[in-house]
């Protein structure tokens, strides 16, 4: 393709270590980050699922704005859940991915509401459109779809034309 | 959405408070939010925000789309800025294929998404002061954004949902006089900008209704996800345009408007002062204009011109393949964060290798900011719920999706 090159993939840990928000990571705990990758410019960290509110609540001295909680669903293949928390540093002009694989029999992640405030709307939408479950969320409801809806309808195994 | 029950699900004390119920019909609530509204006399003392009315499954119906087909689907969820989403979801994209776009189409991109925060902020300006008791605001907004809309509908065909920003450019070259419409509404915009502020900046009415109303802290702002315009009017001086420039703003010299008061009025002053720093950027990219295409080169993705499609058989193979298959576009996950009018438009963009996106999520402005109204109303007056609804400048459009 013309002016499409195939994009440059940095995945090795210690060629990223430069970048604040892996560097205070590994400083605090490096048994937490369990991969990083540079992809597009744009720095994605794994992060084990036990350790993600204590990452956040670390992390957040340099990247103090939670811009979004989101999930993708990988399914079939397993771990199938892969969340990610998009953090922005207001004073270094910086965004990192923070990435969470959860298996699709136990989709259970601690909520960073203690942390930002902000992440209250943005799980209970996961909960309700994808049916991840917050611990320690203090409202998780459904927010978009009717109370009484069954079923998530952001899964990949939910019709898009829905049941009938 | 709790639109099943008529009261919250919370226990309140009936011998004290009332619980009043606002929305989703209300014409102050800017679309169909609903607040249930729990009240002490006139102070209001709980407010739980309602939402999901407008719920279409936006997000899931991508993830049956091709590409190229997600972009009408982004006009559709802010309905005031649709230019603004067609740039984001157009520029996440580009950024997963690695495409170069050219300068012209760039600037052009530029140009059109600050006539759209104009338009849309018009909107704002004009219900906001409407909902206020101003109603001749609201008749001078709408002039100007129906012109607004004519040079939309002149450049894109659409006044409204116009998908004029494709992945790798513009749609079409602009018509020939569309660059001459532009120059002659950015050389009268200023002017009206001062009859709106000569209606209302230093109205007594309308200071008396807005300073020192729904206060929200730059702390506050900030945990609760607050951006844009409403974070700016707390004293954060922060905006995408400027810090973390994309489509070619770098190129660009602007002013980014900040208050620290945080009350309705500073987050007035502030997008009216958007206003102004909006038209110039629209000036600049006028004066600035490069030669060149408005598409890139990469015919695997962008659909060819009609012209060498009638003469050229690549031409036709690729726009065969394109429109009957789509394009793969590699592995990989993106997010693409622009300034809408409202703050931080996020496209979340996963594709698995295939002509069909894995997951399009798309991280709505309004949609952080309404966390904050509780935070703006609670302990304070019932008529200052309309000013504070007015003052993040919400579309439910995008917050239900």
């Amino acid at each position: 393709m013309a002016a499409t090159s195939h994009p440059q993939v940095i995945t090795d840990v210690e060629a990223l270590r430069a970048y604040p928000a892996l560097e205070a990571l590994l400083a605090w705990k490096p048994e937490a980050v369990q991969s990083a990758k540079l992809d597009r410019g744009e720095l994605s960290v794994y992060i084990d699922r036990s350790y993600i509110r204590e990452a956040c609540s670390v992390i957040k001295a340099k990247f103090n704005f939670l811009a979004d909680v989101t999930c993708a669903d990988f399914h079939p293949t397993e771990p199938r859940f892969h969340l990610a928390y998009h953090l922005l540093s207001h004073e270094l002009k910086q965004r990192v991915r923070l990435k969470v694989a959860v298996a699709g029999d136990d989709p259970v992640v601690e909520s960073v509401f203690p942390v930002w405030p902000s992440a209250n709307f943005f799980e209970r939408e996961l909960y309700d459109l994808l049916g991840i479950r917050f611990l320690g969320h203090p409202n998780l409801r459904r927010i978009l779809m009717p109370e009484d809806w069954e079923g998530h309808p952001l899964r990949k195994d939910y019709p898009v034309e829905g049941y009938r | 959405m709790g639109h099943m029950n008529y009261v919250a699900s919370a226990e309140f004390t009936p011998d004290k408070t009332m619980i009043l119920n606002m929305g989703p019909q209300h014409p102050s609530t800017h679309g169909v939010l609903r607040l249930l509204l729990e009240i002490d006399g006139e102070r209001v003392v709980r407010m739980v925000p309602d939402i999901g009315f407008l719920h279409t499954g936006i997000e899931k119906t991508c993830e049956a789309k091709f590409y190229q087909q997600v972009v009408p689907l982004t006009d559709r969820i802010d309905y005031l800025c649709p230019m603004i989403n067609n740039l984001t979801y157009c520029l996440a994209v580009e950024k997963l294929l690695q495409l170069e776009i050219p300068a012209k189409a760039q600037w052009t991109r530029v140009m059109l998404s600050e006539l759209t925060r104009i338009a849309s902020h018009l909107v704002w300006l004009g219900t906001h002061a409407l909902d206020m008791g101003a109603m001749t605001a609201f008749l001078y907004c709408f002039r100007e954004r129906e012109e607004i809309l004519r040079i939309f509908e002149n450049v894109a065909g659409q006044r409204m949902m116009t998908s004029y920003f494709r992945i790798g450019g513009l749609a079409l070259e602009p018509p020939l006089d569309f660059y001459d419409r532009v120059r002659k509404f950015a050389t009268i915009f200023p002017e009206r900008v001062d009859e709106y502020e000569g209606l209302l900046t230093s109205n007594p009415i309308w200071k008396e209704r807005t300073i020192g109303v729904a206060h929200l802290s730059a702390d506050d702002g900030i945990a609760l996800g607050v951006t844009g315009p409403s974070l700016r009017g707390s004293g954060v001086d922060f905006d995408l345009r400027r810090d973390m420039p994309y489509t070619g703003y770098e190129n660009f010299k602007f002013n980014v408007p900040v208050r620290t008061e945080g009350d309705v009025y500073a987050r007035y002053l502030v997008r009216v002062a958007e206003l102004r720093e909006s038209i110039g950027i629209v000036k600049q990219a006028l004066d600035s204009l490069p030669e060149g295409p408005v598409k890139a080169d990469a015919p695997k993705v962008v659909l060819p011109d009609r012209e060498k499609m009638k003469t050229q058989m690549e031409a036709l193979i690729y726009h065969f393949k394109i429109v009957t298959e789509g394009f793969a576009v590699p592995a990989g996950e993106v997010y693409q964060a622009v300034e809408s009018p409202r703050g931080e438009m996020g496209y979340y963009v996963v594709s698995d290798g295939t002509a069909k996106p894995l997951r399009v999520h798309m991280r709505s402005p309004s949609y952080a900011n309404l966390q904050a109204l509780e935070k703006m109303c609670i302990g304070k007056l019932l008529a200052d719920v309309v000013a504070a609804i007015g003052s993040i400048d919400i579309v439910l459009g995008e917050i239900d999706r």
